[in-house]
């Protein structure tokens, strides 16, 4: 059963717009996918080669911004973008691997962050290539969302193949035992800084796809929603650790559910607090609806805390711990 | 000229605030290995408590760095009993999940702060916060020349209890070798808790000084971390001495940045700093001076 679910799973993906007609269930599906793309990205970096990474945001929002430029600058279809914004978003990883992976650990970490602050700032300042805040608008090619769909589903599809065959090639094993011990992978002469490049390179080039492709979906972009340190960053992270680092449906499944908090979270608890506001009539109830549907990133915030503290390696990793608990429920069940 | 020697001034005086903001992620990072990403939060909530104090009972900003001071010790000890140390027992794949831990703490509390002081930008008036006065040409503001010796006061301060006092003497142990000090009888765990809470302490300082002469918002937590990060980078990783000397390069080389360039890239010249650093010098001062 275990080794039909992926197919089982592509087959439901694949015809799920011809079944579920709604655009805004369709919406919410290619934001699932694009964030598999991200997560999965992402969880190369630390999932398999163990340096925290909260820079996707650069990588994101330069594939995001090459889409952009390709219409705005050179009157091209933004979907040239999806050719290019990968190469553009290593253009970006390279030097700053090459420079800050001499950090390790928590110092490379923060490297990242000071990438992903870099990149807005320069997409702000620089007015004459990327407008500054005005930010960039480029029509849409499709009218329907269905074409967008295939193209995010057979992006996530993908890079999944694609990351599984690399981490079943010779590189994967120098990636994990990049994480599992550094030192010792050095002295086995496994040049980790080559390897630590490689692994961030193959993560910024999808990451910079799918900022294209988000570029093209949107049909606009301003510095302070493709370099988002919160909704980008923390997001692709959130997906990572929720879905399970380390694993490859992981991000499949972290991305499911942080798109689904996420959405929890701007409809006020699925319209539950607008529904109570209405009954009690209460001004507090209402006030409290305002502020639960900005509230997405306290909530983050929130799981991250709880996530890492009693799920630490993801909903993937610690199924059979979630399976035990809920098993030990029915036992105690049975036995009183 | 004249210009040259008031931009000195102002980022010799901005410095001694960031050394102060730099000695406390040192310590945390010297002693618990971990880089502290909750770091600007935590001045953030330091600088909230100012400003209600200021705004609801009209409390001079001075007199409550001995209330921020405490009541931020308080905050991060419990962010370190509750949920660091629990980390230690957890088995996880997922590397540096301290330091994430803190990003999410982090978050909770920036957003706590937009939740009770919306996310207007706030600031602390008091008669002095533009009073200044002269030595020949050159300008200092009072506010900031108070905070600067005030600052120097505390960096002192800890110094004496880092190398003369029982704790401070297994805080440096802890640093030093952390199983040694174990096996030496220290109680690592009390010894991280207090640490933690040393550190959030003099970042509530160094925010409570900073409040008559900046401004406040929510989201002001994030340059003040990379700021910490770039002065634990420029002197040496985990390095006390090195902050300070990390603290005023970084003061001078933003004030310079502003003279000289242009204000909108204030946030920049940090990073660039720290690019440097790391191709040229990297391990920071501390490598120069061995200390």
């Amino acid at each position: 059963m275990k080794k039909y679910t992926p197919y089982i799973l592509l087959f439901v993906l694949i015809i799920f717009p011809l079944v579920v007609r709604n655009s805004y269930y369709q919406h919410l599906m290619i934001l699932v996918l694009i964030w598999v793309v991200i997560g999965s990205g992402w969880n190369i970096i630390p999932g398999y080669t163990g340096q925290v990474s909260f820079g996707d945001a650069a990588f994101f929002g330069t594939g995001a911004y090459t889409a952009g430029l390709f219409a705005s600058k050179l009157g091209m279809s933004a979907w040239w973008g999806m050719a290019f914004g990968g190469f553009a978003a290593m253009a970006i990883a390279f030097p700053f691997g090459w420079i800050c992976f001499r950090l390790r650990g928590a110092y490379f970490a923060l490297a990242s962050l000071a990438l992903n602050e870099v990149c807005r700032h320069v997409a702000t300042v620089w007015e004459s290539l990327t407008n500054g805040m005005v930010g960039i608008l480029v029509m849409p090619t499709f009218v329907s969302k269905i074409p967008y769909y295939y193209v995010a589903l057979s992006l996530a599809v993908f890079s999944i193949i694609f990351i599984q065959s690399v981490m079943k090639s010779r590189w994967g094993y120098y990636f994990l035992s990049i994480r599992e011990d550094q030192d010792a992978a050095e002295s086995l002469g496994i040049d980790t800084h080559y390897y630590k490049m490689i692994s961030l390179n193959i993560a910024a080039f999808l990451t910079g796809i799918t900022g294209s492709l988000f570029m093209n979906y949107m049909g606009f972009i301003d510095p302070e929603v493709v370099f988002s340190l919160h909704d980008i960053s923390i997001m692709a992270i959130l997906v990572g650790i929720v879905g399970g680092v380390g694993t490859i449906y992981g991000p499949v499944v972290g991305a499911f559910v942080m798109v689904a908090v996420h959405e929890f979270f701007r409809t006020g608890f699925l319209g539950f607090f607008k529904t109570l506001a209405s009954v009690t009539g209460s001004d507090f109830v209402n006030t409290v609806a305002k502020y639960v549907s900005q509230a997405h990133v306290l909530g983050f915030g929130i799981l991250v805390v709880l996530v890492i503290l009693y799920l630490p390696n993801g909903i993937v990793g610690d199924w059979d711990k979630i399976i035990g608990i809920f098993t030990r429920f029915k036992r105690k069940g049975e036995s009183s | 000229m004249d210009v040259f020697l008031q931009t000195l001034v102002a980022g010799i005086l901005k410095g001694g605030l960031y050394s102060l903001i730099g000695i406390g992620m040192s310590l945390i990072m010297g002693v618990m290995g971990i880089i502290n990403l909750a770091h600007g939060q935590l001045m953030m909530v330091a600088m909230y408590i100012t400003f209600a104090l200021h705004h609801f009972l009209g409390i001079d900003p001075y007199i409550s760095l001995f209330i921020a001071m405490p009541a931020l010790f308080l905050l991060g000890a419990l962010i370190q009993k509750y949920t660091l140390n629990p980390l230690l027992e957890v088995e996880s794949i997922l590397p540096e999940n301290q330091v994430l831990m803190t990003v999410g703490i982090g978050m909770v509390l920036t957003e706590i702060a937009r939740f009770i002081f919306s996310s207007d930008y706030k600031s602390v008036k008091t008669s002095y916060s533009n009073a200044t006065f002269f030595i020949g040409e050159i300008s200092f503001s009072i506010a900031l020349v108070i905070a600067f010796f005030i600052a120097v006061g505390f960096t002192l301060l800890m110094f004496w209890f880092l190398l003369k006092t029982d704790i401070g003497r297994s805080i440096r142990a802890t640093a030093q070798d952390k199983d040694a000090a174990l096996l030496m009888g220290v109680n690592s765990k009390r010894i991280t808790t207090i640490t933690f809470g040393l550190g959030s302490a003099l970042v509530a300082a160094a925010g409570t000084l900073l409040i008559p002469i900046y401004y406040l918002f929510p989201d002001i937590g994030g340059p003040f971390t990379r700021k910490a990060f770039v002065i634990t980078i420029l002197g040496g990783l985990g390095s006390t001495v090195g902050a300070i000397f990390g603290g005023v390069t970084l003061g001078l080389a933003e004030s310079f940045g502003a003279t000289y360039i242009g204000m909108a890239y204030d946030d920049m010249i940090g990073l660039i700093i720290f690019i440097l650093v790391l191709l040229f010098l990297p391990g920071g001062f501390k490598r120069l001076t061995k200390v």
